[in-house]
């Protein structure tokens, strides 16, 4: 209860109170979250595979790139997944091990994935922010551009790309970098315009406060709830995205790796009998997708904007 | 026998933090004819005793006790039951028109469902019903009018319509929880008119749900004033304005300014209204009474009553500032 | 005396799209304020007063400057802020600050109250050391009521009325010469109101502020303003001394007005002459001609319908805009 005037003197006269911490919207969220089971099982996953991709390489017996050449032609009998051999999940048709290929694979897929969000969320948050605080000309050329750009089939552009530039790695997060930030925008923008309208912001602008600081200060944190929980689902997406143009061949270079071209050498070899060389990698590439939804879904729960 | 009966009325509400009383042992009665304010803050249940009393309840929310319209148990009914009471006997109006409006049917439309339902009519004669209502509640070019959608009309407009609406199948009691709240000041005024119309034309009992001391002086016969979900007092409306026998009714009506004064400064009431969730064991002012007695905060009040008046307070009557 | 604010013909118009015009159709103009003029003299409070429509939060915000005027001038000391540029404009904000409505809504939620209370003090003194920061919150925490330990609390951890003495502190932080105070108290409990009222005069007092104080709700209004100016669809009825106005106002709407404020006390109800204002609010994209209040006037002349009356100098201070206006006395006021 608030005490009145007089009792409010006293005590602050009387001692120095501690103090209070508060509680922010993100701990609440944090506890909403926390209380989903399925979320946190799915980021206890998604840690475990992280894992395996960081540190999998230092129980990796053998090298990713060190083929042995005595395996070919007899995988069916030598190639396949033992503890002896130190092939945990045993060999590709060309002998090398696909444990260490796994864990270069994840790492790449993850890496493709994050790198992917990350662009998405710094780029077309502040771009989305920006237009929609502006409004008017401003917003719409800034809107004009995303939507131009959206309607480019990047897949053939990307394709094109990756066929006259080569192959490599940084062409792929290039590529999916152009793409991925601009649906982004779209939804910051959308959030924007709301939150500009509410009283805060008004008095921000009332106050004097600097546009750029507005924009930073009041209208991007009132976005996150939204912007990660978009990240979160578009990190499977680039994952798919990626994997998909692995599967079509022109994903990352060997010896490096990826969950997708390892799905697209197992899933050739399958009629020969060899089918761990599909299940392991398809295996960590579907939980590390389904786990991606769950957390987004768990987020997406714990910060409800219903409850703002 | 009373039009309505509330006796010991209680609603609990569960939630994810556990469960809230919203209103706690409520008992009052109201005759045909009659208007009674219920008076309260946030908090204090005025509401939620209106909505036990419809039937009209949220999915986490039960109502204990009893509540009986003309001898019939409504706690006990099931939605058949209550649909055919409701709007024929029982009728509610809300704050926002708009809300409980349908935007996308014709007013005409919607009036004329309420009385095809409850009187199995033809239609073209309930549009006739619903034209002499909107005419009685002054719609002007009601015939005209009535074949517009609800957002075609102003809030004061929209307001007469549910007033309109809930007075189709002529009932006995009418139920106004808020119902000028988002009104501009000189449609609250015409709004009242209206209701104070309707009562002598119709003969309808009015329970008005307010937290607007102005208009219940104005319009209510008997006033009763809720705190924390109890009942703090009630008697008859110049009783309770001159005299409040409740430290709460005493500083609310202190609290208000009046155009017609000229004070320098508002006699508060300290602190904040109540959390429903934490209320001590007593009395459920008594965080904020500048009156307290000792037992108060432990020991809750019993419904005391002399005369026409009912107080639940330890103080006695002469010693209320 | 000079006065510190000076509000000379503010017009506010709005451009108004007719839904599915083409985009090359002349889009509707709502006048949402129309030659508006008023003084306010240092340390005086005025009460704007108006239903909806009356376009007094529109007034607010152009004087404040988060919207622009379509016309007038807003002279604050002596400068034109209706017409000046961003940059110049910005210097004045720390002067003129405002409270809102809706008190939760009005703080950012995912700052804490010491850095909403700080914002205006570090955008217009980014020099300030930290301690002497933290110091000042502190102290103005205090001032309206807080205690100072809840500095790193979220808005959403406080009541209505504390986040209405938060916002009334982050308005004070700069010591700013004039407050607009829009419906500060609407959106909260009758017993809270009272508290915040009662802070908001006596911080009036101590740091002769001067306010404007926008609200519906006549009797807080009359009760908190020196000054009233009524308001009706944007233009100026009348304005008076807050007593003089209750008593004995000229204008037929303003008397129309005080006869519809309840007052809690039922003989007093019963005994008042309440003369019912009939009619609708006109539509503001088509106001009427002449006279805006006209449709729903009892004192209606044929001629009102020609020009739009101009605001006459009645006596000390009092300016009424209907030439047959007459005071009337339509309430009793004591004490």
């Amino acid at each position: 209860m608030f005490p009145n005037r007089a009792a409010v003197e006293g005590v602050g006269d009387a001692m120095e109170l501690a103090e209070v911490q508060g509680r922010s919207l993100w701990a609440d969220a944090r506890t909403r979250f926390f209380r989903n089971k399925a979320a946190v099982a799915s980021l206890i996953m998604l840690g475990f595979v992280a894992a395996f991709a960081l540190f999998g390489g230092f129980i990796a017996q053998y090298e990713n790139d060190y083929v042995n050449f005595s395996l070919i032609g007899s995988n069916a009998y030598l190639g396949v997944p033992s503890l002896e051999t130190g092939h945990y999940f045993g060999t590709d048709s060309n002998g090398r091990d696909l444990f260490a290929r796994t864990v270069q694979g994840t790492g790449i897929s993850l890496m493709v994935g994050i790198v992917g969000a990350l662009v998405a969320v710094i780029v077309g948050t502040l771009y989305g922010a920006t237009a929609g605080y502006y409004g008017g000309r401003i917003d719409g050329l800034m809107m004009r551009i995303v939507d131009v750009l959206m309607s480019i089939p990047f897949m053939f552009v990307l394709i094109l790309m990756l066929v006259i530039f080569g192959r490599s790695i940084f062409m792929l997060f290039l590529g999916i970098g152009l793409i991925s930030w601009l649906d982004m925008a779209r939804i910051a923008r959308g959030q924007t315009l709301t939150i500009k309208n509410k009283e805060f912001v008004e008095v921000a602008v009332a106050t004097g406060v600097h546009p750029a600081k507005i924009i930073l200060r009041h209208i991007v944190p009132n976005l996150l709830g939204i912007v990660i929980v978009y990240a979160t689902l578009l990190v499977p997406n680039m994952i798919i995205f990626e994997s998909f143009i692995s599967f079509l061949g022109l994903g990352v270079q060997e010896p490096a790796t990826s969950l997708g071209a390892l799905i697209n050498e197992g899933s050739r070899t399958m009629q020969f009998g060899y089918h761990w060389q599909i299940a392991f990698p398809l295996f960590f590439f579907v939980i590390t997708i389904f786990a991606f939804f769950f957390v987004g879904d768990g987020l997406r729960d714990a910060l409800d904007p219903k409850d703002r | 026998m009373s039009l309505l009966e509330i006796e010991d009325l209680s609603v609990t509400f569960t939630t994810a933090d556990g469960d809230v009383n919203a209103v706690n042992g409520v008992t009052f009665n109201i005759d045909k004819g009659e208007t009674l304010a219920i008076v309260g803050e946030s908090g204090s249940g005025k509401s939620q005793t209106a909505f036990a009393a419809m039937g009209l309840l949220a999915k986490n929310g039960r109502a204990s006790g009893i509540a009986r319209f003309d001898g019939k148990d409504l706690l006990s009914m099931s939605q058949r039951e209550f649909n055919k009471i409701r709007s024929k006997d029982m009728a509610m109006i809300f704050q926002d028109p708009m809300t409980s409006l349908n935007p996308y049917l014709r007013v005409s439309e919607q009036m004329a469902e309420v009385l095809m339902l409850h009187q199995g009519i033809s239609k073209s004669k309930a549009v006739k019903e619903a034209v002499r209502l909107l005419d009685a509640v002054r719609i002007p070019d009601a015939a005209t009018r009535v074949t517009m959608y609800p957002h075609e009309f102003s809030g004061g407009m929209r307001q007469r319509i549910m007033i309109a609406m809930s007075l189709l199948c002529q009932p006995r009691l009418l139920i106004a929880d808020e119902p000028t709240t988002a009104l501009d000041v000189t449609v609250q005024a015409q709004i009242m008119q209206v209701l104070a119309d309707v009562r002598q034309d119709f003969g309808t009992a009015v329970i008005l749900i307010t937290h607007d001391l102005g208009i219940v002086a104005g319009f209510c016969d008997r006033t009763l004033v809720m705190y924390g979900g109890q009942i703090m007092e009630e008697g008859p409306t110049d009783n309770i304005f001159a005299d409040p026998a409740h430290p709460y009714t005493s500083g609310l009506l202190k609290a208000v300014p009046r155009l017609d004064k000229d004070e320098a400064t508002l006699a508060t009431i300290a602190g904040e209204p109540p959390d429903m969730s934490h209320l001590p064991p007593g009395c459920p002012f008594s965080p904020r009474c500048a009156q307290i007695l000792d037992n108060c905060r432990a020991q809750r009040p019993a419904l005391e009553t002399t005369g026409q008046r009912r107080r639940a307070c330890h103080l006695p009557v002469k010693e209320v500032a | 005396m000079t006065p510190l604010l000076s509000v000379r013909n503010l017009s506010v118009t709005f451009d108004v799209r007719r839904p599915g015009s083409w985009p090359w159709t002349p889009s509707l103009k709502l006048h949402a304020v129309s030659e508006v003029s008023f003084d306010i003299q240092p340390g005086e409070c005025l009460g704007i007063v108006g239903e909806s429509g009356s376009g007094k939060s529109t007034i607010a915000r152009a004087v404040v400057g988060t919207i622009p005027s379509s016309g007038g001038n807003i002279f604050f000391e002596d400068h034109d802020l209706a017409n000046m540029d961003t940059r110049q404009r910005r210097v004045h904000r720390r002067d003129v600050q405002m409270i809102f409505q809706d008190p939760l809504a009005a703080l950012n939620p995912r700052m804490t109250v010491g850095e909403i209370i700080a914002e205006p003090l570090i955008t217009h003194e980014p020099n300030t050391p930290r301690k002497e920061v933290k110091a000042r919150v502190g102290e103005l925490m205090e001032r309206v009521g807080l205690l100072p330990n809840l500095i790193n609390r979220y808005p959403h951890e406080f009541s209505g009325g504390q986040c209405q003495r938060i916002g009334i502190a982050r308005a004070l932080i700069l010591r700013p010469k004039l407050i607009i105070c829009d419906e500060p108290v609407s959106a909260l409990d009758v017993s809270v109101q009272a508290q915040v009222i009662n802070l908001l005069m006596e911080l009036r007092r101590d740091m002769g502020l001067s306010m404007i104080f926008i609200a519906h709700d006549l009797s807080v209004v009359k009760h908190i303003s020196d000054r009233v100016l009524v308001l009706y669809l944007g233009r100026v009825m009348e304005t008076a001394e807050s007593h003089k106005l209750t008593t004995a106002p000229e204008h037929p709407y303003s008397q129309a007005l005080i006869s519809s404020v309840p007052i809690p006390d039922p003989v007093l109800e019963r005994a008042r002459p309440r003369p019912i204002l009939e009619g609708e609010l006109p539509s503001p994209l088509r106001p009427p001609s002449g006279c805006v209040f006209r449709t729903r006037c009892s004192k209606v002349q044929p001629d009102c319908a020609q020009a739009r009356p101009a605001l006459e100098n009645v006596s000390d201070r009092h300016f009424v805009a209907c030439p047959y206006h007459e005071a009337q006395q339509v309430l009793a006021v004591s004490g």
